[in-house]
């Protein structure tokens, strides 16, 4: 596979600009004869429909849920960063740029990020015009506030809901379309598969999860914008219907898919609380501003919290990072807490012991009950709903859970994987966030894809292919559709003995244990060869119960899981395949004295982009290199 | 997957006279000359407590311009059947809209005045029907006078039954009051953070103060306040 | 814990639904009430027979996918909470729990405790969007908006489209959704251009969707696990008032 990043050249703040200019148009008469698929109607799908329905193109957008409003972009709190420079502090474009290419570790392709940062300003404007009802001062001007440890005020934000927010904003421009006839939504779908004819994606197959209908949906580009594939780990952030279907499939079909093994920690969500968990929920970061992080000296100290005396807790970060203390980043503060509960040192009284303490004692004694209430008052009330104690009295118990994924399929600078006509946005992609993302970075991502740069990228690829009269009676079609009512009568035909999550919880288990927080060379070997086995058994001993024609909730749920068998597995493969540590793979073998990651840009200052070859054959490696002529690569160090 | 048409905004599919809202306005302004009406109504008939004469007079007075009591009587009627048709209209889209109920309901919020506006407010019209019928045309009253208001009420409520059932009654009148005087506030499009609590206070002190001030004529002529002028023995 | 539920069961729209009664038994506390679900599914299976299917998707009570009516309660005894969020330990041993659908003529029963909402996105395609062609639009402090009209947009923003108002009211009417999404964009200056057009419109298909009619009873106030607030409805009443009074010139505006 040839790998063509279509990168502009030249000086990196016009190279969009010119790249625009260059770009064919779609002539506005003749837009409307050209059929454009959107699958996902997150942030990133739903703009992108909403604005491709806006230019003419007869777009139809698919979501599994309900409604395009549930799509998982939802549940974003802390806010969307923008290069406003509202406040004064000296915040630019460039310094946007600079900061999330940085903190992506060197692994993103700085022409992207520079554009990203670019619309990052854009963003914000157009939100507002839609009433994105956005946080502001009492002078009515937009308020900010700093996020992730950059050193700039620059996130905007709506409450604790500012996905939210966004996500109803751009749900109601794709519903506006709709009402026009431009947009046809299609919810309570399932895409199972992508369409291929002469070497270029023209439709999907799906399911209808009503009806059980397997259908053909023909166009002339196919958008995929189905989010990320953080449920692999079984336990996440993510919603529970999140899947990674919709990219698997294009990656089997022959889209490369890059830095599969590129995840993101969470360093502050509630522990799990027993083995029935479904999933996890994220604590906003800020409460590290003000809590402080400790475990019990001793191993296996099960005392309660408050029985433990000072001289016997280890402020472990504080202890290792006397500059940053509790406020290290997101990857560095995940390592130091899973690092303290493998020497049995948890906090916590059940068995596993998976967490640590969060303690606000101090800063309530220091700033009194009320301030800590009028700063953190709704989080701690989220606590007490899930976890039952009182923060205010107790220490909160936390504990890292995965919540994003930095890679996904690759794509070059207009978006378009590597099949021709099939474009991928958002969390979906592996576009810009490098090895780690920073803090309300994903929000400004997924619209910067679907608001700022399909538009024109959509157009310069339809120009050049003019829509020829193809039918859903074509072989390719008739293949696919035979392909996905085999996998699915498949299925539902083994009738085992295990449940569909029991499969699921395993599996995650694995790739947490051996591709979470940290990794080495003889665990994620290990866990390719369980995953194998556990893939097979999968296969054999599985209870779908139910039929095909009805809504089947195990059955989808069954289906999704058998793919992220098949991811995991790449997963593994591309952590090892990486011999060194950056941003969200920290690799144990590559670590500096004292623990810190260790990157390696002589041998892997590239972009992973893995080639499906067939099942059963080893996936093939192209690497993209990677080239950073404005950020010079540097060490990060928080000591 | 979208089995109704869409209007797209210009509202063109529903004419206003069918939507929900202008009806439930018109029930909102119905109700509030009907509010009129028993405010004035209690007024007139608190006068008992003054003496045959005051009341007797002040009954004259009102018959005394029968144009404007015909006018009077038009604009009531045409308010009762207007609050009347409406409630079943809205009450027919309302039966429609929940085919299947629930094996459980359990009420958490609403106060039992607002949840029985449909039961409260037949029962009212068929009281009313009763009370014209007792002491405006005097069919169902055993001495009626025409002249004699005072009279026909303190003999009329002289029966237990019917005083007892004039209280059950105005109590139900009262219940409907006391959610009908805020709620048309909110059907009118009217609500404050500060003022509409206030205005909910009020209609439940109206609640009170109505069933009060109604109940205490057939209450004071059972327990003998009120008694038939000698004279007239 | 031990609990008894009593769930409706309907294979589809078209089949009729019964209740059905299960047990579910050792329910730890710190389960939420969804993971009770999911716990008596397994089991379900595992015996060979069909789970209990209901919707639900973040788990965090923001995407609006779950809700069910728990006792005569939409999303269940504890307020301001979807029932994602509602954890076991709110009830205690040997409760007997009914388990039923979103019950109205707009929200037909798909399966179990499943319903179709998809009237709610066609209220909202008739009107309850501010039009800005992306790119269009001018820079974001232009016009200041003061803090509170801002709070207050929030406030009815903060809705999550998930039915529990429509459950709750006695009429099936979906005035607070609708009151919602009409407050948030009609307090805002950018959205006073079609404010007129979308009164008329959302609540026209409000009419079409075969809700009910509010009748002023807040049982919807109650439940809604955003505590959005009637007032909204008042702003509806009064913005759908008004428009009409100006129809005329409003279809004229608009081309019509």
């Amino acid at each position: 596979m040839k790998l063509d990043s279509r990168v502009p050249q030249g000086p990196i703040e016009t190279a969009w600009d010119n790249a625009r200019f260059s770009m064919k148009l779609v002539n506005p008469a003749n837009k409307r004869r050209f059929n454009v698929i959107v699958v996902g109607s997150g942030l990133a799908g739903a703009s992108a429909a909403a604005s491709l329905g806006e230019l003419g193109y007869n777009v139809k957008c698919f979501c599994f849920q309900d409604s395009p409003r549930r799509a998982h972009s939802i549940a974003a709190q802390g806010g969307i960063n923008a290069a406003k420079n509202y406040q004064n502090d000296g915040d630019s474009i460039y310094r946007l740029f600079y900061d999330t290419v940085k903190g992506g570790d060197f692994r993103a392709r700085e022409y992207n990020v520079y554009r990203l940062a670019q619309n990052s300003v854009k963003i914000i404007d157009q939100c507002v015009a839609q009433g994105v009802p956005f946080a502001r001062e009492y002078g009515g001007l937009l308020a900010n506030r700093s996020f992730g440890g950059a050193q700039v005020s620059r996130t905007f934000y709506a409450r604790g809901q500012t996905g939210q927010q966004l996500l109803i904003g751009a749900y109601q421009a794709l519903e506006a379309q709709v009402a026009t006839g431009r947009v046809t939504m299609v919810p309570r779908t399932e895409m199972l598969d992508v369409v291929i004819v002469d070497g270029k994606a023209r439709g999907i197959i799906t399911r209808n999860l009503v009806t059980g209908q397997i259908e053909s949906h023909v166009a002339d580009a196919v958008v995929l914008a189905t989010g990320g594939y953080g449920n692999v780990f079984y336990l996440s952030t993510n919603a529970k219907g999140s899947n990674c279907t919709a990219i698997w499939r294009a990656h089997k079909k022959g889209a490369a898919f890059g830095n599969p093994c590129f995840t993101q920690i969470h360093p502050t969500c509630i522990p799990v609380s027993g083995e029935y968990q479904s999933k996890l929920t994220l604590m906003s970061e800020s409460l590290r501003n003000d809590g402080r992080i400790w475990v019990p000296k001793k191993a296996g100290d099960k005392r309660n919290p408050g029985q433990i005396p000072e001289d016997e807790r280890d402020y472990y970060l504080e202890r290792r990072y006397p500059s940053f203390g509790n406020l290290v980043p997101r990857d560095v503060a995940s390592r130091a807490a899973k690092a303290v509960c493998d020497e049995g040192r948890g906090a916590g009284s059940g068995e596993t012991a998976l967490g640590v303490y969060l303690d606000f004692a101090e800063s309530i004694n220091r700033l009194g009950r009320s301030t800590i209430e009028e700063r953190y008052g709704n989080l701690f009330e989220m606590y007490e709903r899930i976890a039952g104690e009182d923060p205010y009295k107790v220490p909160m118990r936390i504990y890292p859970a995965i919540h994003y994924t930095m890679g996904g399929l690759w794509v070059d600078y207009e978006l378009m994987s590597s099949i021709p006509g099939m474009f991928v946005l958002g969390e979906a992609n592996f576009s810009d966030h490098g090895a780690n993302r920073l803090g309300a970075s994903a929000l400004m991502q997924g619209l910067s894809d679907g608001y700022f740069i399909i538009p024109y990228t959509l157009g310069n690829y339809l120009a050049s292919n003019k829509p020829d009269g193809l039918k859903t009676n074509a072989p390719e079609f008739t293949a696919a559709v035979a392909g996905v009512a085999d996998r699915t009568k498949q299925l539902l035909s083994i009738k085992g003995k295990r449940t569909v999550s029991s499969f699921h919880r395993e599996l995650g288990k694995i790739i947490w244990d051996r591709c979470g927080m940290a990794r080495n060379a003889e665990g994620l070997r290990g866990a390719i060869s369980e995953v194998r086995a556990l893939r097979q058994e999968f296969w054999k001993d599985v209870n779908v119960p139910g039929s095909e024609g009805e809504i089947n909730q195990q059955l989808e749920n069954a289906g999704r899981v058998a793919d992220f068998f098949e991811l995991g597995e790449l997963m593994c493969l591309d952590a090892l395949e990486r011999n060194e540590s950056c941003g969200g793979h920290f690799r144990e073998e590559y670590q500096t004295p004292d623990g810190e990651a260790m990157r390696d840009d002589d041998h892997y200052q590239y972009v992973s982009a893995w080639e499906y070859k067939g099942e059963g054959v080893a996936p093939e490696l192209n690497k993209e290199p990677l080239d950073f002529a404005y950020v010079h690569p540097a060490q990060r160090s928080y000591k | 997957m979208s089995p109704t048409a869409i209007s797209g905004g210009s509202g063109g599919t529903l004419r206003f006279l069918e939507s929900t809202i202008f009806k439930k306005a018109v029930m909102a302004l119905t109700g509030a000359i009907l509010f009129g009406f028993v405010s004035g109504h209690l007024l007139g008939n608190l006068q008992i407590f003054l003496g045959p004469d005051r009341l007797n007079e002040y009954a004259a007075f009102l018959k005394s311009n029968m144009e404007v009591l015909w006018i009077a009587r038009t604009v009531l009627l045409l308010s009762v059947t207007a609050h009347i048709v409406t409630t079943v209209q809205l009450m027919r889209i309302n039966q429609t809209a929940r085919p299947v109920g629930y094996a459980k309901k359990n009420n958490s919020h609403s106060t039992l005045a607002s949840r029985t506006m449909y039961y409260s407010g037949p029962m009212v019209a068929a009281f009313v029907v009763y009370h014209l019928l007792h002491f405006t045309t005097g069919t169902l009253h055993p001495e009626f006078s025409p002249v004699d208001v005072y009279s026909n009420v303190v003999v009329g409520f002289q029966r237990l039954p019917v005083a007892i059932s004039y209280i059950v009654a105005v109590g139900l009148l009262c219940l409907h009051l006391s959610h009908g005087v805020s709620s048309l506030f909110q059907s009118l499009g009217f609500s404050h953070p500060q003022h509409t609590p206030r205005i909910k206070a009020v209609a439940r002190l109206v609640g009170i103060l109505y069933f009060a001030g109604y109940a205490s004529i057939p209450a004071a002529v059972m327990l003998g306040i009120l008694r038939a002028p000698s004279v007239h023995l | 814990m031990n609990l008894t539920l009593h769930v409706w069961r309907q294979k589809n729209s078209g089949a009729p639904g019964s209740m059905e009664r299960y047990a579910a038994n050792d329910v730890n506390p710190d389960m939420s009430f969804l993971e009770m679900l999911d716990v008596v599914n397994e089991g379900l299976i595992t015996a060979g027979k069909e789970p209990i299917a209901f919707e639900h998707d973040c788990r965090e009570g923001i995407c609006g996918s779950c809700g069910f009516v728990i006792n005569g309660i939409p999303h269940g005894p504890n307020k301001g909470t979807t029932v994602c969020q509602l954890h076991m330990r709110y009830f205690k041993d040997g409760d007997e729990l009914f388990l039923e659908p979103w019950r109205a003529k707009a929200f037909p029963v798909m399966k179990d405790l499943v319903v179709d909402r998809s009237a709610f996105d066609r209220i909202i395609a008739s009107g309850g969007y501010i039009t800005a062609r992306t790119g269009s639009t001018q820079d974001a402090n232009t016009i200041p908006i003061p803090k509170g009209v801002a709070d207050s947009a929030m406030d009815a923003a903060a809705c999550i489209g998930c039915g529990a108002c429509v459950a709750a009211c006695p009429n099936a009417a979906a005035a607070l959704f609708t009151g919602a999404k009409i407050s948030h964009l009609g307090l805002l200056p950018q959205g006073q251009a079609e404010r007129d057009r979308r009164a008329l419109g959302m609540v026209a298909q409000v009419n079409a969707e075969m809700f009910g009619a509010c009748t002023n009873v807040a049982e919807c106030e109650a439940v809604c696990p955003k505590g959005i607030s009637v007032e909204v409805i008042a702003r509806m009443n009064a913005d759908y008032l008004k428009a009409s009074w100006k129809d005329r010139g409003a279809r004229k505006e608009s081309g019509e």
